[in-house]
């Protein structure tokens, strides 16, 4: 099966693909498509403030103002919104705007687990979740994947894990895994109107997810879905299905013994 | 203790006891997939880009000072010398955690300039090696909207652009501030 999206992160400046794009937060990659056979070279400040120069932990336990978010959050679902044909087209958008982030935030997430496994909450958490002890490794396998993402992703980007993590029991669907999140922090300030009940712009929180999964070579689709419960009105459930490709990779890794 | 220290004073204060927090991570990194995207929807024509962060950040700025008012509870700014401490030291610093500093005054105090030595906006960003986008994005450019959009709502029509950014290749991040007018009240329409 072939991984669109994830062939497209691999080659990047390799063409004018779709999910290219133009700046790169983390890290520097080639230019988008356009001119990149004169390219003259970026010019850096005279003091060197590149980020290059910075170190990357440097961010890592500031914080900015929560309405900041909610604001630019909200910019971006209208501006989504402005362009799309419905609910679906809407969340596909989000989806896709969450899903770069994923890749990036993997990266990070594994550099700071390895480089400060001693002292970091979310190394001790990696290390305790997965069977293995530190420092971490690249998940192989889908369990040791999923608690990543319940633990040390949602530590990272909401200062808490998620709040419950589940094998769908269907026989048929043994792919589907579900991430749940009693109160979505980036839906906090959204009012869904009631002719768009389906909507969950937690979809953009999908798209994290998926990019995550991605780049650690687990295709897989997700999806936000709104399952409110009495305490919870806002709760969230992300729903993962991993590709069939995924799923035999588990069977020869099981029988291989690898955890 | 000159006005400028006391109006810092009030923005750190702010900070530490009246503003919900989240991790910094999470707000540039949202900011730069925004960017990106509109990088890509107009096809990397960063005029209009520049142009849409400002729309942005100008509807942000239209809702963004209520809450600045209602947080802050600040009262009335005597000039625009006042404004433009309470812009840098109280507004910048309960969205962004930053203070960036005001200087460059015209003789006439209509216009500043604000250095940013921090951008939390732009941290981990650097510019697409094309040729262009140093000489024509404004990467930031949504914090020129949010201040036009938040001053206008207290009456003071400002016009906002970047002169420098550090993502440029420039030595320093400055914004340049002029007062155009004071908005009148004006007198809703006449019913007749």
């Amino acid at each position: 099966m072939a991984h669109p999206r994830h062939g497209s992160m691999l080659s990047f400046g390799g063409g004018p693909n779709n999910t290219t794009p133009s700046e790169k937060p983390l890290f520097q990659n080639a230019p988008i498509s356009t001119a990149s056979q004169s390219s003259p070279g970026l010019r850096v400040p005279s003091n060197r403030k590149t980020i290059y120069d910075r170190h990357l932990n440097r961010s890592r336990n500031a914080e900015l103002s929560r309405a900041s978010f909610a604001f630019l959050f909200s910019e971006m679902v209208t501006y989504a919104q402005r362009r799309v044909t419905g609910i679906q087209d809407l969340e596909r958008r989000l989806n896709e705007q969450g899903y770069p982030l994923g890749l990036r935030l993997l990266d990070l997430l594994f550099y700071r687990t390895i480089a400060g496994s001693s002292s970091s909450s979310s190394a001790s958490a990696l290390s305790t979740s997965s069977t293995t002890s530190s420092p971490p490794n690249r998940p192989l396998r889908i369990l040791p994947l999923l608690h990543l993402i319940h633990g040390p992703l949602w530590r990272l980007l909401f200062n808490r894990p998620a709040d419950a993590l589940e094998h769908s029991v269907s026989p048929d669907t043994p792919n589907e895994y579900m991430i749940t999140d009693n109160d979505p922090m980036v839906n906090t300030y959204i009012s869904v109107p009631r002719e768009m009940s389906m909507l969950n712009c937690a979809a953009f929180v999908a798209g994290i997810i998926e990019g995550v999964c991605d780049g650690c070579g687990f295709e897989a689709k997700v999806s936000a879905h709104n399952q409110p419960s009495e305490m919870w009105p806002g709760r969230t459930v992300f729903l993962l299905r991993f590709g069939e490709s995924v799923m035999e990779r588990e069977v020869v890794l099981e029988k291989a013994g690898v955890k | 203790m000159s006005s400028t220290t006391k109006t810092a004073r009030i923005g750190e204060e702010l900070w530490k006891t009246r503003v919900d927090k989240v991790n910094a991570e999470l707000v540039t990194l949202t900011y730069g997939t925004i960017v990106a995207q509109l990088c890509q929807d107009y096809d990397g024509d960063y005029t209009e880009v520049n142009k849409q962060l400002d729309k942005m950040g100008y509807n942000i700025g239209l809702r963004l000072i209520e809450d600045f008012l209602a947080r802050s509870n600040v009262g009335r700014c005597a000039n625009f010398r006042e404004t433009a401490d309470m812009v840098a030291k109280v507004g910048f610093k309960m969205f962004l955690n930053i203070s960036p500093t005001v200087t460059n005054w015209t003789s006439d105090n209509n216009q500043f300039s604000l250095i940013f030595e921090e951008n939390p906006l732009a941290d981990f960003v650097e510019l697409p090696d094309d040729g262009r986008s140093q000489d024509e994005l404004w990467f930031s450019n949504i914090l020129c909207g949010v201040l036009r959009g938040a001053l206008e709502m207290v009456q003071m029509q400002i016009d906002a652009h970047f002169v420098s950014d550090i993502l440029r290749g420039d030595d320093t991040t400055e914004m340049r501030v002029s007062l155009v007018r004071y908005i009148e009240d004006e007198m809703p329409p006449d019913e007749e």
